[in-house]
């Protein structure tokens, strides 16, 4: 890759499928092989971005991911157009969750999905307003 | 481990991808919640649950993980099994409950 050129991808994420829900972040795990990136930040972005395609499906009927490539950082970017997140810090909380049950008997919904996403992050910003939408930047250093 | 003895340890019916019988897994992961598993698996290659969904095979590929068992005698559908195939990832079943599956594993010196 040469200095300073920066790469970008877009996915639409389907808001009415649950069973499609990840195939974005397949293709970005597969993108990021393709370009040479190590194991493990592959994996880092990988599962960051499944828990909010997961989130987008299970909250806000679908959205859209973009993702951003240099050499210094790996950026992918959320955004929704769904009910938006009221309380930010409660849902950055392990174990809080607002998916109703019919989501946990699918395996998700343990109030995991933010958490895990700042976790596997090297930053992780978050944009909602209530009725409007959410956005979500997180940010990996390369290297 | 080579995952043929997982098979053999679980008297388990091998689904898929039985020509990556010779991979080797360290440890094992039982949940059946995904999300739990993407925050805290690290290096485990094997994901025993009863839960059918495709997201099951979706997160076994986000964690890396090369063998998902299937416990308590479940068949995931020709669909399932599709996916999985096509993904690499090898699907098994067994009559066993996640507990003494485990059990089993942990027993013949799995993560051990």
């Amino acid at each position: 890759m040469a200095a300073n050129e920066e790469l970008s991808f877009h996915f639409d994420v389907d808001g009415n499928d649950f069973t499609s829900a990840g195939e974005a972040s397949v293709k970005v795990k597969k993108l990021m092989r393709q370009l040479g990136f190590s194991p493990e930040l592959t994996r880092r972005v990988a599962i960051a971005m499944y828990e909010g395609e997961i989130n987008m499906v299970i909250h806000a009927n679908g959205g859209t991911a973009d993702m951003y490539v240099d050499e210094d950082m790996v950026r992918i970017v959320l955004a929704d157009h769904g009910p938006g997140i009221k309380d930010i810090a409660a849902a950055m909380q392990e174990g809080f969750s607002t998916a109703p049950d019919n989501i946990r008997a699918l395996g998700f919904g343990a109030g995991m999905g933010l958490p895990n996403m700042k976790n596997y992050s090297d930053e992780m910003n978050i944009d909602s307003t209530v009725g409007v939408g959410t956005t979500i930047e997180l940010k990996f250093k390369v290297g | 481990m080579e995952v043929s003895r997982v098979a053999e340890i679980l008297e388990a019916q091998v689904l898929t991808c039985s020509d990556f019988l010779d991979g080797e897994v360290c440890s094992a992961c039982g949940s059946d919640m995904m999300s739990d598993v993407l925050a805290f698996v690290k290096h485990q290659g094997l994901l025993l649950t009863g839960l059918m969904n495709p997201q099951v095979i979706r997160t076994a590929m986000m964690m890396d993980m090369e063998c998902i068992v299937f416990v308590r005698g479940k068949v995931p559908s020709e669909e399932m099994q599709l996916f999985a195939e096509n993904s690499g990832i090898v699907m098994m079943t067994t009559k066993y409950s996640m507990f003494e599956a485990c059990g089993r594993l942990y027993e013949a010196g799995l993560g051990r």
